[in-house]
């Protein structure tokens, strides 16, 4: 028989650590529970959740926080099987700990996918115990029994107990193995509006972030780091960085100094202070070289394509018209509002971790590597994230945070400037994609061939991507350019790049075959259905959130002095369609408003659903109107927000109007989904107001 | 190293620090008021607002030598317990996404509603130009009118 007990004691060694000493939990607690009693027996079926004889009902979120809402919409899901009032639930961050919660990384917009049943079982266990319990205590049958609120109650005689009253006994009662989970009807949490749980310490500047993090002895420690890739360090001189007051120590790991000092401006200072020689270790690259080596790639052909179904060049070679284009995005830079950081403590071959990781599991193993201790010995406390956006997919911030803590023999925590992260990334790789359409003599779509680019990166473009499935003579070349300027995954990898030019460029070929943006889209759709080798979406969806977008923003019914542009994309298993109303003044954008339509199965909290469409769509067309990032010999140029510009209130639109198409299918990814058609449905409505295309990103404040 | 002696949340406080400190890593690192976020440390994000008196001044380009005896308000002291009316309308219209920009959009916003309690979407435009790279701007906008109408006290 399963445990479904726990002693308060464990609980709060348990949350304790989650909270990294910070004692979050056990404030929380504390505060709910006048007096603690440290052996009182908890009842906890799984680890998701605690409810005591009280009856307060401790609910683990076991994903880290970026911002995606994950910290809410898990909890939520236990809390509607559970049958809880929401309103009475404490949520904690659940620590690391595979062995209990399974894959606890934040990415690819997985997390309320993957637990989509596993949640609601976990919530629909601890019921159904309780009901068990209660059923036993009045020796009535469990089917008379039924939940509300926290309570058991017993329907013939109206007897009621509360949920903390069952504990002891619920404790001691065989773990269920199968449960039955609710009807989606009865959903009286999942689809609502709930606040982001954690609001009110937002609001009010609760240590929440793994860069509040404050531990006695720590020192607060910057590093310098090459200043360009391509550089490493040959010697440094900390002579005078060691009389700046404050500073305690300096220490050298790999091609970086540190300086630890017991403030953050002493480090600083101390940092600045530092003498540093770096010598060339490879080729030192600009953008422009990268741009000429792209000019070139577009147009070799692939000796292998990625995605091939009949002959396109055969169709461009025959066809009565043949459209081409060429379409370039930059890098980008990460750059979550709060700058790279870790806490570590290293001593006596253990390590003490605290700090944003999307990837709990593969950071303890690389921490547990780069240290050589083994992994148990690794403890890792999850923060909120202030943004991540697929930086903290990698764990370079931890190991160096654990390295310099175990060289210099002290609990650091290591802080980047907003300069070190811009130059110190993996970045959103540059791409170029060169398009080219055969329209036929029915004027129809009969061949398309891409030759896509990008820097670094593995997956240049998604080579089943519609319209590949509708078109008989496709081809898809992708082609990586090498490069010692390291790339990775950036919020909608590869997507947010690939969904801009094939938008636009699909936008293109209507226009030329004098169609309508929308109903050109649904006529390729329709043509899927008997389709040129596979297709990898649901055209029924698909369809779904065309129409719905049209729909709601009166598609095809003039504004006078205001002008539409349509994209619609699938990625993580939803689809967006969205449509931007914008006017053009003496070369000056102004963005009135934009309608996105979105399936996603389930919507779970429907705040926070709607917060990260908002968000996707102004992160995509912020960067598509300000955002580039270029090198020098190896250096980045815009290395902090003066050069290296994001969006502001000014130019965001003052309404993005989102509509979910109703649905009680599993939840799919809603993180990423709204990003990558932002930038072409507004890049086609500005062709709509000037007759300008926009092939090249960002477009700039100012349009020729 | 030297002696200052701020006014900070109503109450006062000494510390002990070198004069070119910006006033941002006094609060974090001196005084744990860690509630004001450092996301540039060149005055572009806002992340490090603070009410000087009744303005918003980015902490991370004010060194602590230059605050002297004005009144310094932090998110930590904008209200007793958090009910502040921009505070309590940031939660209805549930702005945060990761949260991490919003101490400084809040104070932005109040001090805003201090010069003009009935704001238009052009002094919104103005006023709040702390970065938000979740892009919540659309809640921020309506957070502010939301707290512009309950009026009162800012
Ligand atoms: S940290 Fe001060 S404005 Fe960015
Ligand atoms: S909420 Fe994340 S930066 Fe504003």
């Amino acid at each position: 028989m399963k445990q479904a007990s726990l002693s308060r004691r464990n609980f709060l060694r348990v949350t304790t650590l989650a909270g990294g000493g910070m004692m979050l939990g056990f404030e929380m607690l504390a505060k709910a529970l006048p007096e603690t009693v440290a052996d009182e027996v908890l009842f906890s079926p799984n680890a998701y959740l605690v409810i005591d004889p009280k009856g307060i009902v401790t609910l683990m979120a076991p994903n880290p926080e970026i911002g995606q809402g994950v910290k809410t919409a898990l909890p939520m899901l236990l809390a509607e099987e559970l049958d809880v009032d929401w309103q009475k639930v404490v949520v904690q961050q659940a620590p690391f700990d595979d062995s209990k919660f399974g894959n606890q990384s934040a990415g690819g917009s997985g997390a309320v996918r993957g637990r989509w049943e596993s949640a609601r079982k976990a919530g629909a266990v601890a019921r159904q115990m309780l009901v068990t319990a209660a059923a036993q205590t009045w020796s009535v049958p469990e089917s008379e029994c039924y939940t509300e609120n926290g309570f058991v109650i017993h329907k013939p005689s109206g007897k009621k107990l509360h949920y903390g009253q069952l504990t002891e006994k619920a404790a001691l009662l065989p773990v269920p193995e199968d449960v039955k989970l609710k009807d989606p009807k009865d959903f009286t949490i999942i689809g609502k509006r709930v606040r982001n749980v954690d609001n009110k310490a937002i609001i009010t500047g609760k240590p929440l972030f793994g860069i509040d993090t404050r531990r006695e002895g720590m020192l607060f420690t910057m590093v310098k780091r090459p200043p360009a890739f391509g550089k490493k360090l040959k010697s440094y001189d900390d002579s005078a960085t060691l009389k700046v007051p404050g500073v305690k120590k300096v220490v050298r790991w790999k091609d970086v100094v540190a300086v630890l000092a017991t403030s953050t401006w002493a480090a600083k200072k101390g940092r600045d202070a530092l003498k540093t020689e770096w010598e060339d270790a490879g080729p030192l690259e600009s953008t422009p070289d990268h741009d000429a080596a792209f000019r070139k790639l577009i147009y070799t052909e692939a000796e292998k394509p990625v995605r091939e179904d009949g002959d396109a060049k055969k169709a461009l070679a025959n066809a009565k018209k043949v459209l081409e284009s060429v379409y370039e995005v930059p890098v980008l830079s990460h750059a979550p509002m709060e700058p790279i950081n870790f806490f570590a403590d290293v001593r006596d071959g253990k390590a003490e971790l605290y700090g944003p990781t999307q990837v709990p599991g593969r950071c303890r193993t690389d921490v547990a590597k780069a240290l050589g201790i083994p992994e148990e010995n690794v403890t890792l406390g999850l923060p909120r994230h202030g943004g991540a956006f697929g930086r903290k997919l990698r764990s370079d911030n931890a190991v160096e945070a654990a390295m310099i803590s175990s060289i210099a023999q002290a609990p650091v925590q290591l802080l980047w400037t907003r300069e070190d992260d811009m130059q110190g990334d993996f970045y959103r790789p540059s791409s170029v994609f060169r398009y080219r359409a055969a329209i036929d003599e029915n004027n129809e779509v009969n061949g398309w061939y891409l030759i896509a680019a990008a820097l670094n990166s593995g997956r240049p473009s998604i080579a089943d991507n519609f319209p590949a499935g509708v078109i008989p003579n496709y081809r898809n070349d992708a082609h990586n350019l090498q490069s010692n300027i390291p790339t990775g995954p950036w919020r909608a990898p590869t997507h947010n790049a690939v969904a801009f030019a094939e938008q636009c460029f699909l936008d293109e070929i209507a226009y030329e075959l004098k169609k309508d943006p929308v109903a050109f889209r649904l006529e390729l759709l329709e043509k899927a259905k008997t389709p040129y080798g596979n297709i990898n979406f649901n055209i029924p969806r698909f369809r779904s959130v065309i129409e719905l977008a049209a729909k709601m923003s009166n598609w095809g019914v003039q504004t006078p002095g205001r002008y539409k542009g349509f994209a619609a994309y699938f990625s993580f298993h939803t689809y967006v369609a969205e449509v931007a109303e914008v006017s053009v003044e003496k070369g000056k954008l102004k963005v009135h408003k934009i309608y996105a339509a979105v399936h996603c199965g389930q919507v779970v909290n429907l705040s926070g659903a709607e917060n990260q469409v908002q968000g996707g769509i102004l992160d995509g067309l912020g960067h598509a109107w300000h955002s580039a990032l270029t090198f020098d010999k190896g250096a980045v140029k815009e290395n902090n927000f003066h050069t290296y510009k994001l969006m502001r209130m000014d130019d965001a639109p003052p309404e993005v109007e989102v509509q979910f198409v109703p649905s009680n299918d599993p939840p799919t990814g809603l993180g990423e989904p709204a990003l990558p058609p932002a930038p072409a449905a507004v890049c086609n409505a500005i062709f709509a107001a000037t007759g300008k295309r926009i092939r090249k990103l960002p477009f700039g404040p100012e349009l020729a | 190293m030297a002696s200052f002696n701020l006014q900070i949340n109503n109450r006062q406080y000494t510390v002990d620090v070198e004069p070119d400190t910006p006033l941002l890593w006094v609060l974090r690192d001196e005084l744990n008021l860690v509630g004001t976020k450092y996301g540039c440390g060149i005055a572009q994000c806002g992340a490090c607002t603070v009410l000087m008196n009744d303005n918003a001044v980015r902490s991370c380009s004010l060194p602590v030598s230059a605050v002297g005896n004005n009144k310094i308000t932090t998110i930590e002291g904008l209200s007793e317990n958090g009910d502040h009316p921009v505070q309590q309308a940031w939660d209805e219209a549930d702005v945060p996404q990761c949260g991490y920009c919003q101490s400084g959009q809040i104070l932005s916003a109040v001090a805003l509603l201090k010069r003009k309690p009935q704001p238009t979407d052009e002094d919104i435009n103005a006023a709040m130009t702390n970065i938000c790279r979740c892009g919540t701007y659309i809640r921020i906008r309506k957070a502010i009118h939301l707290a512009a109408q309950k009026g009162g006290k800012v």
